[in-house]
């Protein structure tokens, strides 16, 4: 344990009210600690900034996955294990069930929840990207009321949000109506469990007519922030899906992303697979 | 029932399965305080001061320095040029400078952190490269730990006379051993009672040795008691020694017992790794295939002390021919300096180096020549009767043909190659499969275990009952059973009826270290030996060949009662016949050898460069099988280390520290990764061994890197030269390839 | 620790009620370890990446290097010495011993943990049902091989229950 557990305070506190009285009250002094699969691993690296941490772990009113008319709003603590559990998940948006079944092991996806994989704000993060591709928006709560912000508008920048001190992330809502679309989930990662990703490619897109009707791409560990690929939907978008268009979807693409050397791999690398993941994708839809 | 043979289960294994098994970290002793061990931040360099912070209050902290050694500053092994604490210079980031205790393990991680050692840099190298170079002097004269060169027959008349020469030089990397309990030692130790070590270890008179030199205790003051022990793979064979010197010298100074275990962090940068290497083959060949001259330049990178790099490297430079025939060969071994932490043992200990490096290209020479890659080696393996590249005229019968056809048919081999080759133009994933054929050399290299004049002893007590004595551990191999097997079966007793002691050096003789695959073949057959003087004994009072356990536990009875305890012990003695000359590394290398084949099937995905391996035959002959689970479990985790090294393991370096020091980053295979590792032995009893048993750890660690880079090679077209081989690195080698 | 910050958290471990006093961001790990004397729970990495620290609680596999203390708080948690009961072993531990899927024993208590558990949730595995269900469980021993042979045998021993 390489940290000093007297610099640390962790309480539980009695409700969502609660907890978020404590944040709006001495805002900036605590931090959401949800299920702990990132945050006690920073603890024992002596990593993580001492101070005090609200645990959200114990709060029913951010746990669960409710289905409407148009979304499947899935509360901030659900944990991996329990969107692989979800029947609607899996028919509905079985990107966001493959990133979770890939995300750490069985004991991960028991505690590791989807609203800690948005705020831990790692571009490597496996959920991320699938939730894009639903074009989820996030629901933050603080006692000022819910505010919603589209997902692809949180990340502002390498573990930069839109979230104030005094809110808290309370669900995240995904787009219903995606089960007819062409899906494509792969983690390029350093083996085949329990790895960190290289590059990670979401994608779906609607073929129901002669042109794609619609396209989203979404990837992770390619920039600071996972991030949709914006150019290259766009030179797909409306066209029909030919080789010469998977090839300038392809080429925009290498513009979307900014990839870096790091420990796990190189920007070259990345780039490289980031457009193969993508050709082959759509190559599979094409036949 | 003979229980030699019959897969009998684990000793300790109900021990484990329940949690009750008794590791270092599961050890508490009244009044323990915690240690911790402040390491150099700086490659190289003068220590210039150590600051110590001054909100810390000091007076309640143990404090050792290097000048609190009360012997001599020196990890006592082979050269002696490790200081245990440095002292006025640093060679290597990690290196331990200060030891702290306290009775609150967190106070004293937070005081480690306010330590400061500070350094008046020097000159580093970080490469073999720039220390063969030798602009910077690191250590010695000429940066080289140790040099051999031996040779046999005319290899420059031979390759200026070639019809062939085929080319080449192949890498490996650093490979971290990975056991999944890290090291750790607790430590008692004061003038009137000596000092006592209870810890995680694979050699404990290697510690016992170690600690002193570092007290200049008599041996009958210094006690080493091996715990349950977490892995090895031999990174708990020279370092640990380190480890149980500071965890004394603060129980020393302190007057109190000291737990001294390192979190994962501390352990992957600051522990011994295998040692990397670069190979330069020159091969000569008849336009037919058959090997005229090997001319074989072997380096590896030490580290910054001398440790075990010269005996991983003679390993090494032995293998580096691997199991041909040849009658010009010039092998070149030369371990040098770097300002990295010292790289150490490994399971194979420089023979998977080596031997990777040649069975790549033995692919090349036959591709070089048009034949196929069985061809060219079924053309040149070496007999019985042949004389290998260090002179070693091999008695034992030797078939690797028979394995060569074994492994060949059992993977489908010909046939998969060629289907193989029809529809890869077509697909994303594309198949290979590559074999490898190699031998690993049993016991220590050489004169080596003449010189450790390895001791067992056998007792029984009056009731019959029969305890085993040696200082060979039990890390997860199987040492346990497999002697209690050859004791079980020499006595003729059951193999449950065997107990065996606890390796504490205060009571087992010195049977030498649990390291290079001689446990069961040389400490085995002192096992037999030491049976067999007990019924030598046990004559004295009428016990005949071939009695029972009844009769056994009446003539102990009948022993006791007469003449007392009974006891017998074994010395190592060399199998008749065998010569070494260490002047000029000639003659008999190792006792015997165990040989194999191994032959992996791999996809490689097109889109991202990934290898998978689909499938794996290890066909070996180990001699005799003592305990088929525990053996095919052997070759299973071995084959499992090597296909990490080779595909998944790599350690990214800066300026001599391991920056990838966490589980996280540093890649293991998990459950996910591996193949079905399918596993065959042959069977051809070693005259010498326990039972006809050879040795059998090592040795799958050594083929499976280069059968899988072959794999690849022939997947893709590519020619992979260096392992861990990443998908970033193929790709690279992709685009080459294409031109 | 400052007296400030501590807490008492009840739970049961192993079947038994527990008062575990500690720093509420202490890992469950050590008080299970320092505290209970439980130290078949191994630490293997502290990272959460190699399982060897493997419980269960309220039938979940957790890393218990990963839990705070304070998430402990009203469970139910199972240790590896909560596995066998009295003398007999659970059907996992003792095909563990039978096919050799224990080699130097530390990442076993979590192994064998994990393949209860998978057990309990899925009673008859396929081969690809225990690769995943132990992917978060590291053996640096046995290739994995073994393993997958004992829990293969583990459930053809339990019949799954009625």
């Amino acid at each position: 344990m390489r940290s000093f557990l007297p610099e640390f305070d962790l309480r539980a506190p009695a409700n969502l009210v609660d907890a978020l009285e404590t944040l709006a009250h001495e805002p900036g002094t605590w931090r959401p600690f949800a299920g702990g699969t990132d945050l006690m691993v920073l603890l024992e690296a002596g990593k993580l900034p001492p101070g005090r941490y609200l645990s959200l772990w114990g709060l029913p009113e951010l746990r669960g996955i409710e289905i409407t008319d148009d979304e499947i709003v899935v509360g901030a603590l659900t944990t991996y294990t329990d969107v692989l559990q979800s029947d609607a998940l899996q028919a509905e948006c079985p990107l966001v069930c493959r990133a979770a079944a890939e995300t750490g092991g069985v004991a991960t996806q028991n505690r590791g929840t989807i609203g800690g994989n948005i705020v831990n704000a790692s571009p490597a993060a496996d959920t991320p990207p699938a939730l894009l591709v639903y074009d989820a928006d996030v629901d933050l709560v603080s006692v000022r009321g819910v505010r919603r912000v589209p997902y692809d508008r949180f990340h502002l920048g390498y573990k930069h949000m839109d979230l104030a001190p005094d809110e808290l992330v309370q669900s995240v809502r995904l787009a219903r109506g995606r089960g007819g679309w062409l899906q494509a989930w792969r983690k390029v990662g350093t083996r085949r469990a329990q790895a960190i990703s290289k590059v990670c490619l979401a994608s779906a897109i609607d073929l129901t007519g002669a042109a794609v009707r619609d396209i989203r791409i979404a990837l992770g560990s390619v920039a600071p922030t996972v991030a949709r690929a914006s150019l290259a939907e766009a030179a797909i978008r409306g066209r029909a899906l030919t080789h010469e268009t998977i090839a300038a979807g392809c080429n925009a693409l290498a513009r979307d992303i900014t990839p870096i050397d790091d420990l796990r791999s190189t920007a070259e690398y990345r780039l490289r697979v980031a457009r193969n993941l993508l050709e082959e994708f759509l190559s599979s839809a094409v036949a | 029932m003979p229980s030699i043979g019959r897969s009998i289960p684990r000793r300790e294994g109900r021990s484990k399965v329940t949690g009750r098994a008794q590791y270092v970290d599961d050890l508490t002793l009244p009044g323990m305080l915690f240690g911790a061990t402040v390491r150099s931040t700086d490659p190289r360099g003068l220590i210039r001061r150590i600051d110590f912070d001054s909100e810390v209050p000091w007076s309640e902290f143990v404090v050792v320095t290097a000048a609190d050694v009360p012997g001599v500053n020196r990890v006592a092994l082979i050269v002696d040029d490790q200081p245990c604490l440095a002292a006025d210079r640093v060679n290597h980031p990690e290196e331990p400078v200060v030891l702290l205790a306290h009775p609150d393990r967190h106070l004293v991680e937070e005081a480690r952190r306010r330590v400061h050692i500070v350094v008046d840099p020097e000159p580093a190298v970080f490469s073999m490269d720039e220390s063969l170079a030798g602009h910077t002097i690191v250590w010695g004269r000429d940066n080289i730990f140790k040099n051999y060169v031996v040779t046999r027959g005319d290899v420059d008349a031979a390759i200026a006379n070639a019809d062939v020469l085929v080319e080449g030089e192949y890498e490996t990397g650093a490979q971290e051993q990975l056991y999944i309990e890290p090291n750790g030692m607790v430590a008692t130790g004061n003038p009137a009672d000596g000092v006592t070590v209870w810890g995680s270890m694979q050699c404990p008179y290697y510690i016992h040795k170690a600690l002193k030199a570092i007290f200049n205790l008599p041996a009958d003051k210094i006690r080493v008691v091996q715990m349950e022990t977490g892995g090895g793979f031999g990174g708990k064979e020279e370092y640990p020694s380190i480890i149980a010197c500071h965890a004394a010298l603060l129980a020393w100074k302190a007057g109190a017992p000291v737990k001294l275990v390192y979190d994962r962090a501390e352990d992957m940068v600051a522990t011994t790794k295998r040692h990397p290497s670069r190979t330069r083959h020159r091969t000569a060949v008849t336009r037919d295939g058959r090997l005229v001259a090997m001319d074989i330049d072997f380096v590896i990178d030490g580290g910054a002390y001398c440790t075990l790099s010269p005996v991983v490297l003679s390993r090494g430079t032995i293998h580096s021919a691997g199991p041909y025939l040849c009658p010009n060969v010039r092998l070149r071994g030369r371990a040098v300096a770097t300002n990295a932490p010292p790289h150490g043992a490994f399971r194979g200990f420089g023979a998977p180096q080596s031997l990777f490096a040649l069975e790549r290209h033995m692919d090349r020479v036959a591709a070089a020549v048009g034949l196929t890659p069985d061809a060219l080696r079924r053309r040149n393996f070496i007999r019985a009767g042949d004389t290998s590249a260090v002179g070693q005229v091999m008695r034992d019968p030797i078939d690797m043909v028979a394995l060569l056809e074994r492994a060949l048919s059992i993977a489908d081999y010909h046939a998969k190659r060629a289907r193989f080759d029809e529809i890869n133009p077509s697909l994303r994933v594309r198949k290979g499969i590559g074999l490898a054929a190699f031998m690993h050399g049993a016991g220590f290299t050489g004169s080596g275990e003449d010189h450790l004049a390895s001791v067992v002893a056998v007792e029984a007590g009056a009731d019959g009952r029969v305890r085993v004595l040696s200082s060979n551990t039990e890390i997860g191999q199987g040492t346990n059973t497999i002697f209690a097997q050859i004791a079980a079966d020499t006595l003729g007793v059951p193999a449950e009826s065997i107990e065996i002691a606890q390796p504490d050096t205060s009571i087992v003789p010195d049977s030498g270290p649990t390291v290079a695959s001689r446990t069961c073949m040389v400490v085995g057959k002192l096992v037999e030996t030491a049976a067999r003087g007990l019924i030598a004994e046990l004559k004295k009072v009428g016990f005949g060949d071939g009695a029972d356990t009844l009769a056994f536990e009446r003539a102990c009875a009948a022993y006791a009662a007469r003449f007392g305890p009974l006891r017998a012990i074994a010395r190592y003695q060399a199998p008749p016949g065998l010569r070494w000359d260490d002047e000029t590394y000639q003659g008999d290398a190792y006792g015997t050898y165990a040989w194999a084949v191994y032959v992996a099937e791999v996809s490689v995905d097109m889109t991202t460069w990934e290898t998978r391996v689909d499938d794996f035959v290890a066909v070996q002959e180990v001699g005799k099988v003592i305990n088929p689970t525990l053996a095919t479990g052997q070759i299973e985790g071995g084959v499992a280390q090597a296909i990490g090294w080779a595909l998944y393991e790599r350690i990214v370096w800066r300026e001599g520290r391991m920056a990838n020091g966490e589980m996280t980053n540093y890649i293991m295979p998990t459950s996910m990764d591996l193949p079905p590792i399918r596993v065959f032995f042959e069977e051809q009893p070693y005259a010498y061994g326990p039972g006809g048993a050879k040795g059998i750890g090592e040795l799958p660690m050594d083929g499976p890197a280069p059968a899988i880079l072959n794999a690849v090679a022939h997947a893709t077209g590519a020619d992979p030269r260096a392992v861990p081989l990443m998908p970033e690195t193929l790709m690279t080698l992709m685009e080459t390839a294409r031109v | 620790m400052s007296e400030v910050s501590a807490v008492t958290v009840s739970c049961r471990v192993n079947g038994v009620p527990a008062e575990l006093r500690g720093h509420p961001m202490d890992r469950l790990l050590d008080v299970l370890r320092v505290e209970l004397l439980l130290t078949g729970t191994k630490e293997g990495c502290g990272e959460g990446e190699c399982g060897a620290c493997s419980v269960v609680i309220d039938g979940q596999l957790v890393n218990s290097c990963l839990v705070p203390l304070l998430h402990a708080r009203g469970t139910s948690i199972t240790t590896i010495e909560g596995v066998a009961k009295g003398d007999r072993l659970h059907a996992v531990q003792q095909a563990f011993i039978t096919n050799g899927g224990a080699q130097c024993g530390i990442c076993t208590p979590g192994m064998v943990l994990a393949a209860v558990t998978l057990l309990e949730r899925t009673p008859e595995p396929s081969l690809d049902d225990i690769r995943t269900a132990l992917a978060g469980n590291l053996c640096r021993c046995t290739g994995y091989t073994r393993i997958f042979e004992a829990v293969l045998q583990a459930c053809r021993a339990t019949p799954p229950e009625t």
